[in-house]
């Protein structure tokens, strides 16, 4: 069957960014230089897809028989990754030549997570839920070890990649069982057969693997032990990505084939489920990361209790709380890589420099870099009127709209415990006396995507109608 | 008992005593050669399902280009001195017996409880048709098209990564 033209416009942002990776390959390869163009080629790239994807959000369509889709949703989830990815590359150019591997195919290997993360998010079809994670997996994997000189980042990459593909196992026989009961890979056609199927013990089976191995992937609790060491090994602009577009991209596969079951006079089958991994996710996040001396290692349990909270709106699963998960997607993605770009800046060669004790009187020598932490932990502690705590006042109010109101209790009772941590990096920075120079000689790029994100968090602390109407207005196709 | 009945048990009874000999033989060496075998023995059933092209990629890519990158890898790198850490810790070897026998219960009830769906068997002339070449390509560049170009991408991150991690140099 011949596809039009018109079909293939629509899935610009998709070639927008597939080209640009064979660009990129050909830059790399014919250069010396690549490595100052690729990143801002990537920027270039990341930054019109993003301005793409929002301004055509309206336009909504299924592609290429049924395989994918554009605009509503997916449209605010490229935003999401591309935003990231943007900041990231900006972060990443004096980074990468502090951490010792400044090397081109660095803006490749993001570029393909990107592109693997749309997939995710615009996927129609479970084929192509699975062939999009593992793009995204495998670049991380790889982001993960780049260094292979540094034992840290060599067991980020191993552990990664066995506890990645073993969750990618728990995915594919999912799959498995789910075809072989409905011989149909098309999630329309799963959703219009939900109900019929949902008393056939294989096919809800196979559901409980695919949730299982996607619950791997947003590091919520009982499958979260790959979470610190990979956070704290990998470079820290890698974790800034991993643990913000990546968690999103999880996500969007989750909203994507769960939720639009549940609107078709279903009931939620899965809420006790994700009911249970929420509490404990958010109990064991805020209370693990309360003795964490290392800020990437804090960061990584608080991700950790991050993905708890968001799981609470998959829980409710209405389309209040849906919109509320996006909302907390685009927030955390702010103000996580906003923190992890502080860090990158703070950080010294060979891992030196990523504990608490590092940033004591950041205040007297960087005052502009303590006063933008702060407010990325005040984000993240959420409290008003920053970005983080929006996002989990739609989450918490969508749960209590469908009755769920004693994990809404157990949520804003972990938020409380998190505050502690969060409040003691700033007591580190402003009330305590120096007891080491901190020297910085990275680039402004890397303030640049600091600012942006402070400003990201502001702006949607201050005015969060903006992109609320905008995720309420298509949540529900 | 008609003979696809007969070669389906043959082969099946090949795959499943050869997958066992190759996690309990000691050598490596012939672990991988019990592996080709077992490889063979899936691409037979494979055979017996229609899906000729996929039967013949089994035995070109897996039993004949990956099984001899695989005894090359073990031939040059020294196994001798591998620790044997299943006798050191017993508890572990219970501990994986128990889960195995138990995903086996699990295997084996959902399958025979479950009802695997109607349109899975469907009418024998036109499943033959569906595993051949021409089948396969017409469908990969007309409804698959999008999944095949994401495969492209996904193959070449992976080739990117691994030349990475194995080759680049640092200066």
């Amino acid at each position: 069957m011949p596809f039009s033209n018109q079909e293939y416009l629509h899935l610009l942002p998709f070639i927008i960014i597939g080209v640009g990776i064979v660009f990129s390959v050909v830059i790399e390869l014919i250069t010396k230089k690549s490595r100052e163009i690729l990143p801002w080629f990537s920027i270039l790239l990341f930054f019109s897809t993003a301005l793409y994807s929002i301004y055509t959000i309206h336009n909504k369509y299924i592609l290429f028989n049924g395989m994918i889709q554009v605009g509503g949703k997916a449209a605010i989830f490229n935003f999401i990754f591309n935003f990231a990815a943007l900041l990231i590359t900006m972060s990443s150019i004096g980074y990468l030549k502090k951490y010792g591997s400044n090397f081109g195919e660095y803006y490749i290997l993001i570029q393909s997570a990107v592109l693997g993360m749309m997939v995710m998010a615009g996927s129609k079809d479970i084929l192509m839920i699975f062939l999009g994670l593992e793009l995204m997996s495998i670049c991380f994997y790889v982001l993960a070890g780049l260094n292979r000189k540094k034992h840290s980042a060599n067991e980020a990459s191993l552990k990664y990649f066995l506890l990645g593909a073993f969750a990618t196992g728990f995915v594919v026989y999912g799959i498995a069982l789910i075809y072989g009961v409905t011989a149909t890979t098309k999630i329309d056609i799963l959703i219009q057969n939900f109900s019929a199927q949902s008393s056939n013990i294989i096919f809800v089976t196979g559901l409980i693997l695919f949730i299982i191995g996607f619950s791997f992937k947003i590091a919520a609790f009982p499958f979260h032990m790959w979470v610190p060491d990979v956070y704290q090994g990998s470079a820290t602009t890698v974790t800034g990505i991993m643990s913000t577009a990546g968690k999103a991209a999880a996500f969007s596969v989750l909203i994507i084939t769960l939720t639009a079951v549940y609107t078709v006079n279903s009931p939620n089958i899965f809420s006790p489920y994700f009911a249970a991994i929420a509490t404990l996710s958010m109990l064991f996040g805020s209370i693990v990361a309360l003795t964490q001396d290392n800020l990437k290692r804090m960061l990584a349990y608080s991700s950790i209790s991050h993905a708890g909270y968001m799981a609470i709106g998959l829980t409710a699963s209405n389309s209040y709380s849906i919109s509320g998960i996006i909302f907390y997607l685009a927030a955390y993605t702010f103000m996580n890589i906003g923190a992890f770009s502080i860090i990158s800046i703070i950080e010294g060669e060979n891992d030196s420099r990523t504990n608490i004790q590092n940033i004591t009187g950041l205040n007297a020598s960087k005052p502009m870099l303590a006063a933008f932490m702060s407010l990325f932990m005040f984000a993240l502690a959420g409290i008003p009127p920053l970005a983080g705590f929006f996002g989990k006042y739609y989450v918490f109010i969508g749960a209590i709209k469908s009755g769920f109101t004693w994990l809404a209790i157990i949520g804003v009772f972990s938020s409380v415990i998190s505050v502690y941590f969060y409040l003691r990096v700033v007591v580190f920075m402003y009330f305590k006396n120096p007891t080491e120079d901190i020297n910085t000689d990275t680039s402004t790029f890397s303030y640049s995507a600091v600012i942006i994100s402070g400003a990201m968090v502001l702006l949607l602390g201050l005015m969060p109608d903006l992109l609320l109407n905008l995720i309420l207005s298509v949540v529900n196709w | 008992m008609n003979i696809e009945l007969i070669l389906f048990i043959i082969l099946a009874t090949i795959a499943a005593v050869t997958s066992i000999l190759v996690i309990t033989r000691s050598n490596a060496v012939i672990s991988a050669v019990f592996l080709v075998l077992n490889f063979f023995a899936l691409a037979g059933l494979y055979l017996l399902l229609n899906a000729q092209f996929i039967s013949v990629v089994q035995i070109i890519v897996y039993a004949g280009a990956i099984m001899v990158l695989f005894l090359f890898v073990i031939m040059l790198l020294r196994t001798d001195g591998e620790p044997r850490i299943f006798s050191d810790k017993r508890y572990i070897k219970y501990f994986a017996l128990l889960i195995s026998i138990f995903v086996f219960i699990q295997v084996s009830y959902l399958l025979l409880i479950g009802s695997p769906s109607k349109s899975v068997t469907g009418n024998q002339s036109a499943s033959i048709n569906s595993g051949t070449i021409e089948t396969i390509g017409k469908e990969l560049y007309t409804n698959y098209i999008i999944p095949f170009e994401v495969a492209g991408f996904l193959l070449l991150a992976a080739t990117i990564g691994a030349i990475i991690l194995a080759k680049k140099k640092f200066e």
